[in-house]
């Protein structure tokens, strides 16, 4: 079975139903709460302006036809699509609109969760994946800004340096846990992913509390403390 | 300290430039440098840290409004965003949600992640996007300025496009990936960096003022750019079905007319611009009769 289908059906053992058109996925989902929308990526998919403009427009047509209905994406992404057409034509104006779907989404009472099956790697997660309400990643998935041979090359900074550093730091190095450690993904077991993505379902908060998190998990120790001092600075 | 009127803010400092925008003796700043919030991460690679993490924030008045602002210090780690950095900007922005001031300003110049806390950069970006959509909710108008010599790129593009505003110059950039990030990943026939007549018809003010990724296109001196603010105070844009549906009806009008087009000459040629050619060298009032022709046309 391939990756789309294999967490579907972990995820939703009561039945979905998908298709996928390029690199694009939708459907819906049954779960004991009632149906859910799914929208998201395949084949680890470079998201540029298409794919963005197609994403919002599935988000659209949830927002206008299915009011209030939870909305799970499923995120597999390398990232913004690294062409000089994306660019030229705005990637950046795309990737926010999509933002900006979901935001709407969001106020309009439809909760967002986002699951990472596969991939997902700096400008695509945040346009894609960050911006839920929840988010959770199987264990094995592979999450970054950069790998560390590049970060190396880029930084200056010896491979075997960054490697040392990564075992005390949750900072630069990929990897789901350090995600977790941050406050940017619940902290699960693969296992009862079904019950947590329903639970989260339910969960009424859209406070982003991953700073929060983040300082209480060890992983993020100034950004909770700077962000409060500032909103209560006189 | 002001700044002459007649210089504009690409060759200064953040604190240069918030000094120069604002009204004379109004900054207040938060976290200053002498509260030494900088970056741990820095400090434990060896690295030199930044008092204020290569970011200005606080408030002051611009034409006696009460406005926030911030200023990404384009010579501390090329404005990259790291956890500090990214917090600062965070809580800035869910003060203002609470606070209400006429605008909040934010005078990007960014490469965009900061590398060396890449985990924390991303996820702080991330959290500035919500910050900005709470305020944007609460209805203060956000507006970004893109003026800098290291332009406005990374994941700090993507979220400079979530906000109300964007005023540019025609040597500020907007772009998501840089041109040295995609020649690297692949190949100098897909963009070579060192082109710089490319790199600036396809990520420069002139183009993305013409196809509307920025709203006002403004000549980099103060006082031009303290009046093009100024006109945006106290008008928030909400984020509602009616403008989300508009944009998409926008953008997919940009994707169908101009979707195949090969360089930014034929997006110029094909909005009704007669020598497209013509447009790089174009001063600022013969730049802009053209610009406002065909933008009003498209």
């Amino acid at each position: 079975m391939d990756k789309i289908n294999q967490i579907c059906s972990k995820v939703f053992p009561l039945g979905y139903k998908i298709s996928i058109h390029g690199d694009l996925v939708s459907g819906t989902a049954n779960t004991s709460l009632g149906d859910v929308a799914l929208i998201g990526t395949v084949n680890q998919a470079a998201v540029g302006v298409d794919l963005a403009f197609e994403l919002a427009g599935k988000v659209l047509d949830i927002v206008q036809h299915s009011p209030e209905l939870p909305i799970i994406i499923l995120v597999d992404t390398q990232g913004q699509q690294l062409s000089r057409r994306d660019e030229l034509l705005g990637n950046a104006g795309y990737l926010s609109h999509l933002s900006k779907c979901f935001e709407l989404a969001r106020d309009r009472g439809h909760r967002i969760i986002s699951i990472i099956y596969n991939e997902a790697v700096s400008g695509g997660y945040l346009a894609l994946g960050m911006i839920a309400d929840q988010s959770f990643a199987l264990s094995d998935a592979q999450i970054r800004v950069m790998a560390l041979p590049a970060m190396s090359r880029i930084t200056q900074i010896p491979l075997e340096r960054l490697q040392e550093l990564c075992k005390s730091s949750s900072i630069f190095g990929p990897g789901v846990e350090n995600y977790v450690a941050l406050g940017a993904l619940e902290n699960i077991d693969d296992a009862h992913l079904a019950s947590l993505v329903e639970s989260a379902i339910s969960n009424k908060s859209t406070i982003d509390n991953r700073a929060k998190l983040g300082h209480e998990r060890g992983g993020r120790n100034m950004a909770h403390t700077i962000i409060e001092s500032i909103i209560k600075a006189c | 300290m002001r700044i002459e009127n007649t210089v504009g803010i690409r060759e200064s400092t953040a604190r240069q430039r918030v000094l120069a925008i604002l009204d004379a003796d109004t900054f207040q700043e938060y976290l200053p440098p002498s509260e030494r919030v900088f970056s741990p991460h820095l400090k434990s690679l060896g690295m030199p840290v930044s008092f204020d993490d290569g970011v200005i924030i606080g408030e002051g008045a611009i034409g006696g409004q009460n406005i926030y602002i911030a200023a990404q210090e384009p010579g501390f780690m090329g404005g990259a965003v790291g956890e500090v950095h990214g917090a600062k900007l965070t809580g800035l922005l869910e003060r203002a949600a609470l606070r209400k001031p006429a605008a909040v300003v934010l005078l990007f110049d960014t490469g965009g992640v900061r590398l060396h806390e890449a985990n924390a950069g991303l996820i702080a970006i991330s959290e500035i996007q919500r910050a900005m959509f709470n305020a944007r909710k609460a209805g203060v108008p956000l507006i970004v300025v893109s003026a800098g010599a290291n332009g406005v790129y990374g994941g700090i593009g993507i979220i400079s496009r979530c906000c109300d505003y964007i005023v540019i110059t025609e040597e500020g950039r907007l772009s998501v990936s840089g041109p040295e990030v995609i020649e690297s990943q692949k190949g100098v026939e897909e963009f070579d960096a060192r082109d710089r007549a490319l790199v600036w018809r396809t990520m420069g003010g002139k183009h993305r003022y013409l196809i509307n990724e920025a709203q006002t296109f403004v000549k980099d001196q103060i006082q031009d750019i303290r009046n093009a603010l100024m006109q945006y105070f106290n008008k928030p844009i909400p984020i509602n079905l009616d403008t989300v549906m508009a944009e998409h009806q926008h953008l997919g009008e940009r994707l169908r007319k101009y979707g195949k087009a090969e360089d930014a000459l034929d997006i110029w040629r094909d909005l009704g611009i007669a020598n497209p050619v013509d447009i790089p060298s174009l001063d600022f009032d013969a730049f802009m009769t053209i610009a406002n022709q065909v933008r009003e046309n498209g």
